[in-house]
Formats: C-alpha cells, sequence, structure tokens
C-alpha cells in the first residue's frame, strides 16, 4: 500500500541524507521522495511516497518527527488530498506516426516541449494514474528516456477536518 | 594578540576557540575527555588556561567511552574531543554505544579548513557524513557567530527528552576567526519539542487497568533511571503491590534486595522473573523499549497481557509490541500521576506464584566444587562492598553473570554497554566513572577478551591516579561465542580464543597494581585486597575455562522456554 508523508523540514545542509539515510538504516521503502523550498526561505517541504502497512507507516512517521531538523510531519492516510507527479517523457515519433501521438498528447491534456527529426518531448503533470496510462499509451512507440519528479501533495480544504499532525 | 582601536560602543571580538570554551564554560562543563590534532590545536590553547579539568586517553574511543560513563554516573552531559579525519572516525564505536544506550553526550570534532572540505585534504573526513545514524543529531559550523548558540542547542537537545549524543564539527578556520560577543540567546528549535507530561484520560485508563490486574508485572528499563524517577517507581510499586523486573539497562532503579524484585528478564534473566511475564495480565512498561534480548519469540511474549507503555520516546511505543495504553511522557511525571490514582491491593495470590518460582529456580552454580567459578567471585564481591559499589563491565558472559549475581540497589550504580554490547567498554568506562565519583568505590567487572580492547587506558587510569579495580574475569576465551558455539556448532570452537599475556605483569608495566589469582581458597582474601587497593589494580582471576550462563533463552524461542533450569540440583 502507497501512503504520502509530508514534512516541512529546516532549509539547512545535511537534511535530505538524514532521512534518506534513516529510510535506508530501518529497511523503509520508498516509493518516491521530492523535496523543494517554500515561501519561507528557512523551510523546505519533502513529499516522500512510503509502500507498506499502517504499523510500518506509523514507524515512518514517528522516526521522521525524531529527527531535530525535521519540523512538522503529517500522513495524508485517509485524507482528501491533491496529488501531483511530473514528467518529462521522450517518445520515437517518425514524420508518419505524428498525428497519432499528437492525438494522444490531447487526451491527455500534456504539451509538447521538444521535438526533434523522430522524437518527441513530452511534459505530462497529473495525478500518478494518469502519468501510468500516458506511460502505457507511449510504451507501442518506443520511449526513449524519461524523468519524473515524483510525488507532491497536499490535503484539499475541508471545512472542521483536522489533519494528522505530529510535532514532537 | 593585541586588539585593534575601536570605537568604545562595539562589542568585544573573540576568536572562535575562546567562544567554545567559555560556552562550555557557561553550560557547567567541568571536566573533558579527549585527543589532540592538528585542527583542535586552536581549541587545546584556550583549553589549556581553562578551568576545565580535562583527561587524555589513550585512543579516542577510550575518551568516548570515558565521557559516557561520566554521564551516566552524574546524570550530567559528557564532553569528548577528537581532531578531523582518524580522530573523528575513532568515536564512532563510542557515539554508537551511547546512541543505542540514550546517553547524552556532546562531542566536538575538528574539521579541515572550509574551503578544504569534500577535497579529500590531510585528516579529512566526512565526520557528519559518517556520523549522522549514530548520533540524535550532528551539525558542521560554517559561521563562527553561530560557535556559542550551535554548543547550547547541542546540549539541550543531548541532555532532554530521551537523551543522546551530539556531534558538533567545527573547521580549525572557525576556531580561529573572531567573532563579537553577544548574550546568550533563548534556544530555539522548530523541530524538536519535549512532551513531559502524560495525557490524562491515558494515566486514568492506565491506573484503571492497574485496579483490575490479578497478575500485573511492572517492566523497567534504563528510561525510568535517566529520567531519575526511581523513588516514584519505589512509590508505585508498594502502593499498589507491583512486582518488579528490570532488563540489563534498568538494574538499579529497583532495589533488588527488595522481596518484590524479580531482578532481570530475557535471554539471560532470571526464571522467576521470564515466567512472571509470561503469566501476566497486565504488563506494565516504564522506560524500556521491548528489545530482542527481553522479549524471546515476539509472538509468544507475554501472551495473556495487556500492555501499558510509560515512555518518552513515541517512536518506541507499539514498535515491537503492540500497546493497548500508550502514555507518552516522563516517566517521573507520569509514574507520580499513577500512584496518587491506583489502590492498595494484597496481590497473595500472585505474590505466593512468584514465590514459588523463586523458592524453585534461584540462579545456580556449582558452588560446591573445587572450580574457581566466575559467578563465585561476583558473588563475593557483592558480599564484601554491601553490594553498594559502583559497578562497571565490558560485554560477554562476565557482563550477563554480573547483572545475575550483583543485586543492585540504586539507580546509576550499574555502569555497562546495554545496546550496543560494545567489548572494550569496561576499562575506560571505569575511568569516567571514578572521575564522576572522586573517593568512591569503582570496580571494572571485565572479560580477559573485552580487557583485550581497550587495556591501554590503563596508563590513564595511572597517569590521572584514578584508583579503578579490574576484576578480571578470565577464561582464556571470549566467552559468550564459545557457549554459543558449544551450544549450537558442536563446540567447534573457530577463532574464540586468544592467547592472552600475564595481565598482572601488563598492569605493573603500566604503572599499576597486578595480582593473579587462581585457586578458589585465595578468592576471598584476593577481593578485599584488591577493594582496599589506593592505586589502579588489575586481580586477573583464572576461572572455569568452560563455565556457561544460565539459564538461557536460545534465540527464537519463547521467553518461558529456557535451558539450564535445573542444571544443579537443589540440595
Amino acid at each position: 500500500m502507497k501512503h504520502i508523508i509530508s514534512a516541512l523540514v529546516l532549509n539547512k545542509p545535511g537534511v535530505l541524507a538524514h532521512v534518506a539515510g534513516m529510510f535506508a538504516a530501518r529497511a523503509f521503502n520508498i516509493d518516491s521522495l521530492a523535496v523543494g523550498r517554500t515561501d519561507d526561505p528557512n523551510l523546505s517541504r519533502m513529499t516522500i511516497v512510503v509502500i507498506g502497512d499502517d504499523r510500518v507507516v506509523e514507524q515512518v512517521r514517528k522516526q521522521l518527527a525524531k529527527i531535530v531538523t525535521i519540523v512538522k510531519v503529517q500522513d495524508f492516510a485517509g485524507q482528501d488530498v491533491v496529488a501531483r507527479d511530473l514528467m518529462l517523457i521522450t517518445v520515437s515519433c517518425p514524420a508518419e506516426k505524428r498525428p497519432e501521438i499528437q492525438a494522444l498528447i490531447e487526451m491527455f491534456m500534456a504539451k509538447v516541449v521538444d521535438i526533434g527529426p523522430k522524437t518527441v518531448m513530452v511534459e505530462v503533470a497529473g495525478p500518478e494514474s494518469k502519468i501510468e496510462a500516458f506511460i502505457d499509451s507511449c510504451r507501442p512507440y518506443g520511449i526513449k528516456s524519461m524523468v519524473r519528479t515524483g510525488t507532491v501533495a497536499m490535503a484539499r480544504y475541508v471545512r472542521g477536518r483536522a489533519t494528522k499532525e505530529t510535532n514532537e | 594578540m593585541s586588539k585593534e582601536p575601536s570605537p568604545p560602543s562595539a562589542p568585544a571580538r573573540k576568536p572562535g576557540s575562546q567562544v567554545i570554551v567559555d560556552t562550555l564554560v557557561e553550560q557547567g562543563v567541568e571536566v573533558m575527555f579527549g585527543y589532540l590534532g592538528g585542527v583542535v590545536l586552536p581549541l587545546f590553547d584556550k583549553l589549556y588556561d581553562s578551568p576545565i579539568r580535562f583527561i587524555i586517553p589513550r585512543h579516542e574511543q577510550g575518551g568516548c567511552h570515558m565521557a559516557d560513563a561520566y554521564a551516566r554516573a552524574t546524570g550530567r552531559v559528557g564532553v569528548v574531543v577528537a581532531t578531523s579525519g582518524p580522530g573523528a572516525t575513532n568515536l564512532t564505536t563510542g557515539l554508537a554505544t551511547a546512541m543505542m544506550d540514550s546517553v547524552p553526550l556532546v562531542a566536538l570534532t575538528g574539521q579541515v579548513r572550509t574551503e578544504l572540505i569534500g577535497n579529500d585534504a590531510f585528516q579529512e573526513a566526512d565526520t557528519t557524513g559518517i556520523t549522522r545514524p549514530i548520533t540524535k543529531h550532528n551539525v558542521i559550523v560554517k559561521n563562527p557567530a553561530e560557535l556559542a548558540p550551535t554548543i547550547r542547542e547541542a546540549f539541550y537537545i543531548a541532555s532532554t527528552g530521551r537523551p543522546g549524543p551530539v556531534l558538533i564539527d567545527i573547521p580549525v578556520d572557525m576556531q580561529i576567526a573572531e567573532v563579537p560577543v553577544t548574550p546568550p540567546d533563548k534556544v530555539s528549535l522548530p523541530g524538536y519539542r519535549i512532551r513531559t507530561h502524560g495525557h490524562a484520560r491515558q494515566i486514568s485508563a492506565a491506573a484503571r487497568a492497574i485496579n483490575e490486574a490479578q497478575r500485573p508485572v511492572l517492566y523497567v528499563g534504563g528510561g525510568v533511571i535517566a529520567a531519575g524517577a526511581a523513588g516514584e517507581l519505589r512509590a508505585l510499586a508498594k502502593k499498589a503491590n507491583l512486582p518488579v523486573t528490570m532488563t540489563l539497562m534498568g538494574l538499579g532503579a529497583f532495589d533488588q534486595t527488595d522481596p518484590a524484585s524479580l531482578d532481570m528478564l530475557g535471554m539471560h534473566g532470571t526464571a522467576y522473573a521470564n515466567f512472571a511475564v509470561q503469566e501476566c495480565d497486565l504488563l506494565i512498561a516504564v522506560g524500556a523499549r521491548f528489545d530482542d534480548r527481553v522479549t524471546g519469540q515476539l509472538k509468544t511474549f507475554a501472551p495473556q497481557a495487556r500492555v501499558i507503555h510509560i515512555d518518552i520516546d513515541p517512536a518506541s511505543i507499539s514498535k515491537n509490541v503492540r500497546v493497548e495504553i500508550p502514555v507518552v511522557g516522563s516517566a517521573k511525571d507520569i509514574l507520580a500521576e499513577l500512584t496518587d490514582a491506583v489502590e492498595p491491593r494484597e496481590r497473595a495470590e500472585w505474590f505466593a506464584r512468584i514465590a514459588a518460582w523463586k523458592q524453585r529456580h534461584p540462579l545456580q552454580y556449582d558452588r560446591q566444587g573445587s572450580g574457581l567459578k566466575p559467578q563465585y567471585v561476583i558473588e563475593e564481591l557483592w558480599r564484601q562492598t554491601d553490594g553498594q559499589a559502583t559497578i562497571v563491565t565490558g560485554v560477554g558472559q562476565h557482563q550477563m553473570w554480573t547483572a545475575q549475581f550483583y543485586r543492585f540497589r540504586r539507580p546509576r550504580q550499574f555502569i555497562t554497554s546495554g545496546g550496543l554490547g560494545t567489548m572494550g567498554y569496561g576499562l575506560p568506562a571505569a575511568i569516567g566513572a571514578q572521575v564522576a565519583r572522586p573517593g568512591e568505590l569503582v570496580v571494572d567487572i571485565d572479560g580477559d577478551s573485552s580487557f583485550n580492547m581497550t587495556m591501554n587506558e590503563l596508563c590513564t587510569a595511572v597517569q590521572y591516579e584514578l584508583p579503578v579495580k579490574v576484576c578480571l574475569i578470565n577464561n582464556g576465551y571470549m566467552g559468550m561465542v564459545r557457549q554459543w558455539q558449544e551450544l549450537f556448532y558442536g563446540r567447534r570452537y573457530s577463532c574464540s580464543s586468544l592467547k592472552n599475556p600475564d595481565f598482572a605483569k601488563v598492569a605493573e608495566a603500566y604503572g599499576a597494581v597486578g595480582v593473579t589469582v587462581t585457586e578458589k581458597a585465595d578468592v576471598p582474601d584476593a577481593v578485599a585486597r584488591m577493594l582496599a587497593e589506593t592505586r589502579p589494580c588489575v586481580f586477573d582471576f583464572h576461572v572455569d575455562r568452560e563455565e556457561n550462563v544460565w539459564p538461557m533463552v536460545p534465540a527464537g524461542r519463547s521467553l518461558h522456554e529456557m535451558d539450564g533450569l535445573d542444571i544443579f540440583e537443589m540440595a
């Protein structure tokens, strides 16, 4: 089972290494990890997708909270979240296939960001399922290379519902 | 150093090295342990005329264990200094030891100049990278103005919540650079919040469970000692009439001469403690973490028990064993509140069952034979010290026999490497404990293989006139692994014995007193002599070579499935 955990961390060198090292040492299974700055220059936000059952995720949450440079940990389990992944993918595209590949791109509301003589680079953003579906659709044409950011997520605003946070 | 001309209103400036020393003094540091090196020369220059007492070991690992034991004995933060590169890497075993046993330590390591970092410079190592998994927190200082705040944060983090080692890596140019002196600011750590008071609802639930229980057991770990909660523990145990079992790290939290003590539980714990845990209907865990040495096979651990878990570290709760009533906070506060809420109970039937187990399965060894038994040496030591000495150990069979036969009476009396199980901990730790307790009896009960690892610290004991007593349990083997080879590998003693020196002669060469004891009849006098020694000494007891530690819960078995329960028939 995949769980999304969001952590607010101090923007200091070594924090990413610390998190990655802790996951490795405790044999936690990370599906993806995305980190970037926030509007506060002292803080970054890390979005981690963990594979495991409830017990494992509870330990992940608690072990993260133990790290001194991690300020706040949120477990998005059971919550309404907006989760997005962004991918750049280069697909084989000989001239005669261009129209069908173009149709595919339009259907997925993706964008062409680069064109080569026999390839096209596409930018796709959306929930993981959309990304996976686009990859499957491209496979018959031949995928040259691809890169994904991994999931980033934020909780939707829900009147009256509190998020499960760990400040300890 | 001449002061540059400045207007009268400008703040004074100090080099980083002076800031470090001043901040350490401000934090109440009286003793430091550590070893010199190129990139800590500026710091050591300022230590030269500081009021801080400095103890130099013969290896940084020794220095780290000394600071660790100093912290365990006093409850204060131990401080160790090492240089960059090999100095810092030599600290890793000591830091991991402190980490696993939650010991408050601040380690200061020198580092190469900031512009050389990452360049494979001379004596450079990625100290923060290497020690990240074995420290509670670590940081490299790249701005000299951050030296004082970083040190204050380090002491705060090391000594609060679940204590642990904190490392500060200080490049040499940070020690040399001058910074303006500013008054101390409050420590601000947005990611670090300690919860001391337990949740009121959880405490009531726990009290209700205790009142309802027919067969409760208090399972106590090192956290009770770290919290200074021995008094509160006793009050609860007495009011609610609860039997108390302790982990290796918890020994001393409850007076073992009290009839309610079940002594140590676990792999080499007493049968009566293990049976009590397996038969209990309520397990009250305080400051303990359900370690594998304690639980035996987890699936069948305490099968009939509801579990209350009181701990300051939420990550320890429900990590191994599902807990019904977790209470996060300081054991000191929570035990006091719990004592107010529980009701007195007689529990006559439960205590009768426990007494029967104690009668049927006491700790035993061959007391009648002519061989020099290790357990006998330790019992004799206990008798002659009235169970009051500070006892430190190495790791292995001798450590387990000490935990079994030296019955501890108060907290911070027993100093041992439990979580990491570091051979060689004994002698340097005894030195650290002696520094913490001048004029008091400190005995290192050690094994020959453990002692071999760090015996060069005898030099340190002699140099600083620290009269530690090394009570060497010498069987010419790495005893514990030999026992496993005997039991599980058909007595194939692969690489488990060392050719030992004459330890008494080694001691004398170091300037200490050395005595060899080979006969059982000589033991009482030898122990008496050892205790009366005013110089550091090594008493080398040649014990029966293939004595085993019993009882034993082999790996994979349940806690009640002990081997060696009836090795010797009751007379």
